[in-house]
């Protein structure tokens, strides 16, 4: 029967989807030609002594104790590029090339954090556009 | 088809070249600069609210569009501080706001409270029906007593809190999130799980976590059973930290502590990410 054992491979290095973009590793992804899972822990808890001055900025003025919403947010990696996914676009919002990107991942997702508010805060995301274009009320 | 209206071609949409993108494939455009610096902490949108402006509602006699708008009237005129009087248990009150706001309820609430919420910090001093907090992206729900069953269904983002105890399916399909039940929790909570967290202070009923995808479930009490690829768990350093944060801020954190806490995930058994074995191929081929 389809999908009763799971035949994944684990992350094992943060640098991993960005050297290996099609990141397969197991038999059964080589067989299929897919990696299978996130490209990113999904279940990792925030490193709250991380924080960047932008976030607790944010956190401040919706008056929050926490990061809220943003536990969920990682950075994750799209063709061998990091990226952030937007659920307000449902898409991958690719990170800047100018960006630099610190060497672990709990300090990755505090830039993918600050990166996705800065973008969907801003005039040009695209929601704008569509809220202008097919608004009702 | 009756009643079907064809949409006019000449659409907003149109005028703004909305439909010229080829839909083949995948595409990637520009639409932001990260030095853009007119960005704020809100919505483009949103209005610029004041928490120190205050306001009440007396929801008796009112229906729940009249309830809903007027919500809206004051949060256009910047008011950040919103108390509603009389809730009288109507569904769907307080849906859809999309801005930071203090927002206190002053009783019970009906079906599908607080619903499609994105940012704002709410308390109810009462009850609440089914689905409350449903499709949440943002924001913090506190309730007082107890909750109906499909609490925080299909949940996407911020803190959904209970301090009393919820019925059955809760967080069904929650896509991320965290859903904290002070007291116990109904059959099959965490069905579908995708990611977030669930806190379960109490016990939990039959088949928790069933067929759930990924996410984490701490519960405190006994489950009367586990569901299908629900399977127990370490509890880490960063677990326990992040446990003890969360009932703190919300006053649920126990006297003994959270040493007793279980810590439940999915055991990856159903990720399905191939249409089908080899062997089936060959059955359907």
């Amino acid at each position: 029967m389809a999908g009763t054992s799971y035949k994944g491979s684990e992350i094992k290095s943060v640098d991993q989807f960005i050297k290996d973009k099609a990141g397969l590793d197991s038999a059964r992804e080589k067989e299929i030609g897919q990696h299978i899972g996130y490209r990113y822990d999904v279940n990792l808890l925030p490193d709250y002594s991380r924080l960047t001055p932008f976030l607790k900025g944010y956190l401040e003025y919706m008056g929050w104790d926490d990061l809220n919403w943003l536990e969920d947010v990682h950075m994750g990696y799209e063709e061998g590029e990091p990226a952030i996914f937007d659920r307000n676009v449902n898409g991958w919002v690719r990170i800047p090339k100018n960006v630099k990107l610190p060497n672990n991942q709990q300090d990755r997702d505090m830039v993918a954090r600050e990166l996705l508010i800065k973008f969907q805060m801003s005039p040009n995301h695209p929601m704008v556009q569509l809220n202008k274009a097919y608004r009702k009320f | 088809m009756a009643g079907v209206v064809t949409a006019k071609k000449e659409h907003l949409s149109h005028d703004m070249g909305m439909h010229t993108e080829g839909l083949r494939g995948r595409t990637q455009q520009r639409f932001f600069d990260i030095t853009e610096t007119d960005v704020g902490y809100g919505y483009p949108d949103a209005p610029d609210v004041d928490f120190n402006k205050r306001a009440e509602i007396d929801c008796e006699g009112l229906e729940t569009r009249q309830i809903n708008n007027q919500l809206r009237d004051l949060i256009k005129r910047g008011v950040g501080t919103i108390v509603l009087k009389n809730p009288g248990s109507k569904h769907s009150i307080a849906v859809g706001i999309l801005n930071r706001l203090n927002l206190y309820i002053e009783g019970s609430c009906g079906y599908f409270a607080c619903g499609l919420l994105d940012g704002p910090n709410v308390r109810i001093k009462g009850r609440v029906g089914w689905a409350c907090g449903e499709n949440m992206l943002a924001g913090t729900i506190l309730i007082e007593k107890n909750a109906g069953s499909q609490f925080g269904a299909a949940i996407r983002g911020g803190d959904l809190v209970c301090r009393g105890s919820v019925g059955a399916r809760t967080g069904i399909d929650q896509k991320g999130g965290t859903i904290i039940v002070g007291g116990d929790t109904g059959s099959f909570s965490g069905f579908m799980m995708q990611r977030g967290r669930m806190v379960i202070c109490g016990n939990a009923g039959k088949n928790l976590g069933d067929s759930m995808y990924d996410g984490t479930i701490y519960l405190g009490g006994e489950a009367r059973s586990l569901g299908v690829d629900a399977i127990p768990a370490e509890m880490n350093d960063g677990d326990r930290q992040w446990l003890t944060r969360k009932l703190k801020m919300y006053d649920l954190y126990p006297k003994g502590g959270i040493g007793h806490f279980k810590k439940i995930v999915a055991g990856k058994q159903l990720w399905n990410y191939d249409n089908l074995e080899p062997g089936e191929k060959k059955l359907v081929l």
